[in-house]
């Protein structure tokens, strides 16, 4: 492997890691924190997106579409945790039912209000070339995003005070209730967090992928619940393993062979990895850190 | 300071709690005893506001909080210190204790330095995971996070279960503390015959889900009238 194939194989793991990250992150959320599993979760995606490219169309600078986009989706959640999924919290069938057939609600309305597809934002900051290959530097720029996306979710479930009663809530919603927490209004906030990190996610593979269409969301559904089963239930500690993991297997067997295969592989060392690891790379963790501990 | 005036509880439609009336004043340490599921516990969730009450009223500093959920009540000032201790395992000691600084919303003074004073030994653990705590220092630590927020009222459910006698004077000991120099008002629910007799200056019987006598600081000296309440 020569330095532009290193070059190319590197930025085809950042494109990889990148994908697997946003598209998994408003999931693991409402999934590790929640524990909903919320198979509408590529819609999300799908309001972020069609949100971001109909307000650039409007003729807004594509930041503000974006921000239009993760605030769209955000307000959607919001709306739906309230009237709906706020009855299924403890009921994990129900709740998959329920998100399921929002999910084919939402497609055939997206059908019906704005036809099979809507036309493309151009992808921003051109094309990266080196020796006889050249790559989206957006797309590379992604990596970035999905790095940063990780950052503020460590900073605000660890070190704020608003971190701290998310997860005592998950730990114990009745002790975190009387300890003056307001569990109703946390699990809303949790949902709109993981619905505005969906929305995000689809504003920013609005100017990556192909024109958006009522299937857009469900490109990254297969991607997103594969990492949150590798990854386990921490979204801090799973997350990141699984779409570095994942990602560089993808990246490495379709720089060999082709994009078909470097999927292929990835589902494959997932099935491996479930085998291996029934509680994810979080379960891992935690038994290090537990015989850790018990050395000490 | 709390006032419980015929209370009744149910679970589902099984009446569990019925006539209750029970009063707390200012500062002072009220124990309910009674033996094995006898009402103690689901007496002291409906107090915190984790029960809804059926019919009756109960009132805490002045204000009517029978239909006030528990999130608000603690707000307001009443610190709880749930059965089997229940901290939060997967979150360190520290950030059991700051869970504790939303109780008693209207008073900013935090109470770090008391607790660290109390119970010196979360201070060591500080960064610890909670889960990782033996019996006795999780019960620490779930006294230690319910005080952080100066409560006007701590709530205790049988803070002796699950640790062991020498820890128990310990608790009793740092209770009495608490109560003389935060000027803590304490109602607790309890069997075990050492913290009735050592922490109670007042305490209710109830059997049946009813309260069935009132024992003074004179019967509460005496081994044979609290006994007569307690599976010893």
């Amino acid at each position: 492997m020569n330095g532009y194939e290193l070059l190319n194989v590197t930025f085809q793991f950042l494109e990889s890691f990148a994908f697997i990250v946003l598209a998994t992150v408003g999931l693991a959320v409402i999934f590790g924190m929640m524990g909903i599993i919320n198979l509408a979760h590529g819609e999300f995606i799908l309001v972020g997106a069609y949100a971001t490219t109909l307000s650039a169309h409007q003729g807004l600078p594509l930041p503000v579409a974006m921000l239009v986009g993760v605030v769209a989706t955000t307000i959607f959640g919001i709306v739906l945790e309230r009237t709906i999924i706020r009855r299924l919290y403890g009921r994990l069938l129900d709740s998959m039912v329920a998100t399921f057939g929002i999910s084919l609600v939402l497609v055939q309305l997206t059908r019906i209000l704005f036809g099979n597809s809507i036309d493309q934002v151009s992808t921003p900051f051109g094309a990266i070339s080196y020796g006889s290959y050249s790559y989206s530097l957006y797309r590379v720029l992604l990596a970035g995003a999905a790095i940063a996306t990780l950052l503020v979710l460590y900073i605000l479930f660890t070190r704020t005070a608003f971190g701290i009663r998310a997860r005592a809530t998950i730990q114990d919603e009745e002790t975190a209730r009387s300890m003056g927490v307001d569990t109703d209004r946390m699990y809303m906030s949790t949902f709109a967090i993981g619905s505005a990190l969906a929305g995000l996610t689809g504003a920013l593979y609005a100017p990556a992928r192909a024109s958006p269409t009522p299937e857009f969301g469900s490109e990254f559904l297969v991607d997103a619940f594969v990492a949150v089963v590798v990854g386990g239930p921490s979204v801090l500690v799973g997350t990141p393993l699984a779409g570095g993991f994942l990602g560089l297997i993808e990246a490495f067997f379709t720089f060999q062979w082709t994009q078909f295969i470097g999927t292929v592989a990835m589902l494959v060392a997932a099935i491996v990895m479930i085998r291996l690891l029934p509680d994810g790379f979080s379960g891992l963790v935690e038994s290090v850190r537990t015989s850790w501990r018990e050395s000490e | 300071m709390l006032n419980l005036t015929d209370v009744h509880v149910s679970y589902g439609t099984t009446p569990i709690l019925h006539d209750i009336d029970i009063t707390v004043d200012s500062e002072e340490i009220v124990g309910i005893m009674g033996k094995n599921g006898v009402g103690k516990t689901t007496l002291i969730k409906a107090v915190m506001g984790l029960l809804e009450v059926d019919t009756g009223t109960i009132t805490f500093d002045g204000d009517d909080v029978t239909s006030t959920g528990a999130d608000v009540r603690a707000r307001r000032g009443m610190g709880y210190i749930p059965q089997g201790r229940d901290v939060f395992p997967e979150l360190t000691v520290e950030e059991n204790l700051r869970m504790g600084e939303t109780i008693h919303a209207a008073d900013n003074s935090l109470q770090y330095e008391a607790v660290y004073d109390y119970f010196p030994i979360l201070t060591e653990r500080r960064t610890q995971t909670a889960g990782t705590l033996s019996g006795g220092q999780q019960q620490l630590l779930a006294i230690g996070r319910a005080l952080i927020g100066n409560p006007k009222l701590l709530v205790l459910d049988e803070p002796s279960e699950g640790v062991q006698p020498s820890i128990v004077q310990d608790i009793t000991r740092d209770l009495q503390r608490v109560n003389e120099e935060l000027e803590t008002t304490i109602i607790f629910v309890e069997q075990n015959l050492h913290v009735v007799q050592h922490l109670a200056e007042r305490c209710y019987a109830i059997d049946k889900g009813m309260i069935v006598d009132e024992l003074g600081s004179d019967r509460l000296d005496s081994r044979e009238a609290v006994t007569e309440y307690l599976a010893v």
